[in-house]
């Protein structure tokens, strides 16, 4: 093979993949970021051309601003109680020795056979006035009257903990699972407790997991509409909200395009930094 | 020069050997991307004068099944021509989808009330009708044709299809007849029933009811401000504002809320299933009409045909039984069934002139202000 045809090969077969991001991802956010330049008319229509009304608005205007930061800390919120809630039973499913281990995988990915959105709605059955969770708690004396567990921040997290959980489990799953045992097996004769074992071992060997984790839920927590659309109250909007609403509701394809453009910018700069401080190559060393 | 001239020519440079292989077959697979990109082979069978199919969009569920039925498949029997039915969500996102399409793509569609028709208006995709080509549209009450006419100089795009309310639903087992009525749209101001009010997210319905709640003429509002007050405090008494029919229904037999604005026939579903669920029209409560839309570009005889099977009476009453909202035939023209006669918002008299309707012109001048305004207030501000 000559050196020309050496050197073009990783090229030809990386072609797919570039062709289906240039095609798929880099075109598209060009029209989007375009678009963003453009105004909207009275009728509803856009006027293309290249003005700064949009970008204007959006930077100056605190109510994105402050939504912006609520969907942050909203998302930070959501991957801290994923990471919590996620590492016990990954490590479980991780070190188990049971026979039953291919069950309890199959187990955690169950929720994904489910629509998102039904699994959002199911909450109502179970948080809702009459929910089985206030039927419960009266049957039981415990309350007099229904407490109002639906329509607030709390709901809105909730919902996304229950939607992300998966991710996180899977992902640090997939790091415990890969940590020799000898190394376990090591600390324990070196005269470690169990307890300092994992301190010591287990839980910096599945680091780079519960980063990955951390980041998915952060990244797909932050870019959510529907979780506080169906659990959220009138003042729980999330930023893709506002999104959906420039383009869907208000027609603004524009102003829509300019808050897309924001929200993939601020979230690829925490992704950059987080980059920098947990460092991306070892995230993938999670994914083995 | 049309598509297969285009590559004739090509074809005929490369025979004569001015174009290479690579060039010409690169020059081919680009064409091939381009069209797929921007058209699809089923847009230009829509455009076509006779098309194999045309497209109708709707809300899904029961009024979907009762076109299948009495209109889509005789109309199939009878012209060749298969009805595609798809669904949406809103209006709102309707609109979205036809402006990211192809003209001709989309070709009839089940949009709500006269601000959606002007508005469609307005981003140009009105057809012009030939009425002479619908001769069930004799049997549509004049009222409702004469707000779209107002609209398109005298023509229509659409012919009126239902008509319905958007008044105050409340349970009786919390809230009785006679406060509603004393009240009327204020109780949705009453602090006494706060975290158990609710109320549609739609900002065009909160700025009507926040004009009624200030004592204005939602068609001619003198203080928006006031308007806004009114949204605010309602936003801080409200549990949910909801977004679907479904929503509606969940939230108020789920004692959820108490009291909200609903849409007349979702809560005639309510009360068929035993819900003791009041239906209140306060004064200057908010009418609304849908119609049967032809989008521009679409084959335009083979819709009026559709059209005009819609509007048959067997079919236009059968949807409305399943609906539950009443039909726009005239019941000085048409007979109608009990069940339709005892349907909320229902005017024997075919004259509408006690319900109130969106000024089109109105509300469309102040869309982009309010609707963006209404965003911030919803959230807080």
């Amino acid at each position: 093979m000559s050196d020309q045809a050496y050197t073009a090969r990783p090229w030809i077969l990386l072609s797919p993949a570039l062709g289906a991001v240039t095609f798929l991802l880099a075109v598209p956010v060009l029209f989007i970021i375009i678009y963003s330049f453009w105004l909207r008319s009275a009728a509803g229509a856009e006027i293309p051309g290249f003005f700064l009304d949009n970008w204007k608005e959006v930077f100056s205007d605190a109510f994105y601003r402050d939504i912006l930061f609520s969907t942050l800390r909203i998302a930070v919120i959501t991957t801290v109680f994923c990471a919590l809630l996620g590492y016990v039973p990954a490590y479980f499913v991780a070190m188990s020795q049971t026979q039953f281990k291919a069950l309890l995988l199959l187990l955690l990915i169950l929720p994904f056979w489910i629509s998102y959105i039904i699994r959002t709605m199911s909450w109502i059955n179970i948080l809702g006035a009459s929910g089985a969770l206030n039927r419960t708690l009266i049957y039981f004396g415990l309350i007099a009257e229904p407490v109002q567990f639906l329509y607030n921040e709390g709901a809105v997290i909730l919902g996304l903990v229950h939607f992300l959980l998966p991710f996180m489990v899977l992902n640090v799953f997939v790091s415990i699972d890969g940590i020799d045992r000898n190394l376990l097996d090591a600390s324990r004769s070196l005269g470690a407790s169990g307890f300092q074992s994992f301190r010591e071992v287990t839980l910096p060997l599945s680091l780079p997991g519960l980063a990955a984790g951390g980041l998915l839920c952060f990244v797909l927590s932050a870019g959510t509409y529907i979780t506080p659309l169906i659990l959220g109250g009138p003042r729980d909007a999330m930023f893709a909200n506002l999104v959906f609403e420039a383009i869907i509701t208000q027609l603004n394809w524009p102003l829509g395009s300019a808050l897309s453009i924001v929200l993939l910018v601020v979230l690829g700069a925490i992704v950059t930094v987080y980059n920098r401080l947990a460092g991306l190559g070892q995230i993938a060393k999670s994914f083995g | 020069m049309d598509d297969t001239n285009r590559y004739e020519r090509l074809l005929d440079r490369y025979r004569d050997g001015s174009v290479n292989r690579r060039s010409f077959l690169s020059l081919i697979g680009a064409s091939a991307a381009a069209y797929g990109v921007m058209g699809s082979p089923f847009t230009k069978f829509a455009q076509a004068a006779t098309p194999d199919q045309i497209r109708f969009d709707g809300w899904g569920g029961v009024v979907s099944e009762a076109f299948r039925k009495f209109a889509f498949d005789p109309y199939a029997a009878k012209t060749g021509i298969k009805v595609v039915d798809g669904t949406f969500g809103g209006a709102d996102e309707y609109i979205a989808r036809i402006r990211s399409g192809q003209p001709g793509e989309f070709n009839l569609a089940h949009l709500s009330g006269v601000f959606d028709y002007s508005r469609y208006h307005e981003l140009g995709l009105t057809s012009e009708l030939n009425e002479a080509n619908i001769p069930n549209l004799s049997n549509v009450i004049p009222a409702l044709q004469d707000v779209f006419r107002k609209i398109t100089d005298g023509k229509l795009s659409a012919v009126p299809y239902d008509y319905g309310t958007t008044s105050i639903a409340y349970n009786r087992k919390f809230i009785t007849d006679e406060e509603v009525k004393e009240k009327g749209a204020k109780i949705l101001l009453d602090p006494k029933y706060k975290g158990k009010i609710g109320g549609w997210s739609d900002w065009k319905t909160r700025i009507w009811y926040g004009a009624l709640q200030t004592d204005q003429n939602p068609n001619d509002i003198k203080d928006i401000e006031a308007v806004w007050d009114a949204i605010r405090t309602n936003r801080d008494l409200v549990l949910k504002y909801w977004t679907s029919g479904a929503e509606l229904m969940s939230l108020l037999t789920e004692d959820e809320i108490y009291v909200t604005e609903g849409w007349s026939g979702r809560i005639k579903a309510l009360q068929d299933q035993g819900h003791d669920i009041g239906y209140f029209d306060p004064k200057g409560g908010l009418g609304w009409q849908e119609c049967i839309f032809v989008i521009k570009g679409s084959p335009m005889e083979a819709c009026e045909e559709l059209v005009n099977f819609m509007l048959e009476p067997e079919v236009a009453i059968a949807v409305a039984e399943g609906q539950l909202y009443p039909p726009s035939l005239d019941p000085q023209k048409v007979k109608l069934t009990d069940k339709i006669k005892n349907l909320p918002a229902f005017d024997p008299a075919g004259t509408l002139s006690g319900l109130n309707f969106f000024n089109a012109d109105y509300w469309n001048g102040n869309e982009a202000d309010w609707s963006k305004t209404y965003s911030r207030v919803e959230r807080g501000y």
